[in-house]
């Protein structure tokens, strides 16, 4: 946080370098950027908002609205199977991370402090399933799905998306926990206190910064799950939102644009807010969990 | 510990075994399968689909990650800078990172659109152009469209990740560096890159292996149309195995990307390795 350096610059030199050159090198380069990462969430909210005949027309300014109108939030919202998929959304991914930070707070305090044979071989393993990725895994666990009955129901979503996220959450907490010193734990043990209770009086309250981090990762990735979804759910009611958005409002050939852009505005709001909040945990998470 | 055990090992080590097992079967939905051996993979590498796909899986996977690794490392120089409203800048690049790639796809579905293009339109009014482009519906438009949505999406990711390696440098070695009269590109070239060089193996190798078993995207904007011109390994394994009812074949396509996966993981681990030796830990 403290240095701010770069190639040409650093904090102590940086006045050396003139006001229109650092315009021309780093204001300029940076605008563009921030204007190409963004652009497409402003173009998902003007076409939510435009009326279908200013939508499909190429006259005038398209990058403004003149008349804007919330008929597609309303079909959306009340024509459209919408709030069925975003409550199944809301549930599979708040049951999904809380199941995985739970698994992942006893794997990573057993990994970190009991000390056991293979504790290190198991930390690396769950580094390694952190990274098989979904797309290699759909198509076994849909036929375990398939096999366990659970196939088209939320079950199924809830399951199967600990499979990464505990890798995930594991791999972080593991890193946090380290961070805690163990002379406050040996302490407890002395005072006659049991592995389980100074995992809940201790070693909890001093890394709800990391279970933060942890619980967001969680829950961004469980939102944005695709392919799962996509292939153990087939009906329209236990949908999740990115998978009833691009299947269901998609088909046919009319597109309805204005829908389409308010579901994938809708769908990105919680994550985003979410985020928002804990910005900071959510770097240092990502940052962490690269750099262990 | 038990529980997540119990977890991992029921979905994620036993589905993984399965995988490799349906492999070498002939099994269909609704139909368990026989063991044939090799034949799937026989078949897939006479298969000329899938040997476009493996040809547009490296293509995606080594356009976008080069393009990433560079505009990702410039984004975070610029972020490194001394600038106002910083954090603010820092939490608001990771957007397209956080948001649910199926939904952003459809946001790039509609600039890309053939009739209603913005990026047509503003060419059209420059005068740069006098036809809209057809993005999505010519076999190297559409390759191109895909890699530039999906290097939209990762750069966040390069350029948060190795803003936190820049940190972690130290002012007073580029204040040496320019009192011994290294230009900017010297101090960039022998101080920053060097001091990167661990973050950076490992940022890139889980950009490297998240490119290349991408899904979403693709599936979202052309689903592996125009002609298969933009299937990935990932899309034609989900189009043979759920789609058309081939999970034996499916699930060979997707074990065959394990290889070059491990090589990706190796190549972290290794990575790792180094990065412990450079600090004088040996932590790992």
């Amino acid at each position: 946080m403290s240095s701010k350096n770069d190639d040409t610059d650093t904090q102590g030199i940086s006045y050396l370098t003139s006001l229109p050159r650092r315009v021309v090198t780093v204001y300029v380069p940076l605008a563009i950027f921030v204007f190409v990462l963004l652009f497409p969430f402003y173009w998902m909210v003007i076409t939510s908002l435009k009326p279908d005949n200013e939508l499909l027309s190429r006259d005038g300014n398209p990058f403004w609205v003149i008349h804007p109108t919330l008929a597609h939030f309303n079909k959306l919202l009340f024509h459209t199977s919408y709030p069925a998929w975003l409550w199944n959304t809301v549930i599979v991914t708040v049951v999904a991370t809380f199941v995985s930070l739970l698994c992942s707070v006893l794997a990573a305090y057993a990994i970190e402090r009991l000390r056991f044979r293979g504790a290190r071989q198991i930390g690396l393993s769950i580094f390694l399933a952190y990274l098989v990725p979904p797309s290699i895994l759909f198509i076994p666990l849909a036929s375990i799905v398939f096999q366990l009955g659970l196939f088209d129901t939320r079950w199924a979503l809830i399951l199967t998306y600990p499979t990464f996220l505990i890798p995930f959450s594991t791999w972080l907490l593991m890193g946090y926990f380290r961070s805690i010193p163990f002379e406050l734990e040996e302490c407890a043990l002395i005072d006659g206190a049991t592995r389980l209770e100074i995992l809940w009086k201790i070693v909890l309250p001093l890394s709800v910064p990391g279970l933060i981090s942890a619980g967001i990762f969680a829950f961004t990735l469980s939102w944005n799950e695709f392919i799962y979804a996509l292939t153990f759910i087939s009906s329209s009611e236990v949908k999740t939102v990115p998978v009833g958005v691009v299947t269901e409002l998609v088909e046919g050939d009319v597109y309805h644009w204005g829908a389409l852009m308010a579901g994938a505005l809708f769908g990105s709001l919680p994550v985003a807010v979410i985020y928002s909040f804990f910005v900071e945990y959510y770097v240092s998470g990502l940052t962490g969990a690269v750099k262990e | 510990m038990l529980p997540a055990g119990v977890l991992l090992l029921l979905f994620l080590t036993y589905p993984l075994g399965l995988g490799i097992w349906l492999g070498f079967t002939d099994t269909k939905i609704g139909r368990g399968g026989a063991w044939i051996g090799l034949e799937n993979y026989q078949f897939l590498w006479s298969d000329s689909v899938t040997r476009l796909a493996l040809f547009n899986t490296l293509f995606y996977t080594f356009i976008a990650s080069v393009v990433k690794f560079v505009l990702g490392l410039w984004l975070a120089i610029l972020l490194n800078e001394r600038l106002p409203l910083k954090t603010f800048f820092r939490s608001v690049i990771l957007l397209p990172y956080i948001v649910p790639t199926a939904l952003s796809a459809i946001a790039f579905w509609w600039i890309y659109d053939s009739q209603f293009s913005i990026i047509s339109w503003a060419l059209v009014k420059m005068g740069l152009i006098d036809h809209y482009i057809d993005f999505l519906g010519d076999p190297w438009n559409a390759r191109i469209s895909t890699i530039v949505a999906n290097i939209w999406r990762g750069v966040p990711f390069v350029a948060i990740t190795l803003l936190a390696g820049l940190q972690t440098i130290s002012p007073s070695l580029y204040e040496a560096g320019a009192i011994d009269g290294a230009s900017g590109w010297q101090r960039f070239r022998f101080i920053t890159l060097p001091l990167l060089t661990p973050i950076i193996a490992v940022v890139m190798t889980f950009s490297v292996l998240f490119t290349f078993t991408d899904f979403q995207l693709i599936y979202v904007l052309t689903r592996g149309g125009p002609l298969n011109a933009t299937h990935l390994m990932a899309t034609l394994s989900f189009q043979r195995a759920i789609s058309g009812g081939a999970l034996g074949e499916g699930a060979a396509i997707a074990v065959a990307m394990v290889p070059f996966l491990l090589a990706a993981i190796l190549f972290s681990y290794f990575g790792l390795q180094r990065r412990a030796w450079q600090q004088g830990g040996s932590d790992k």
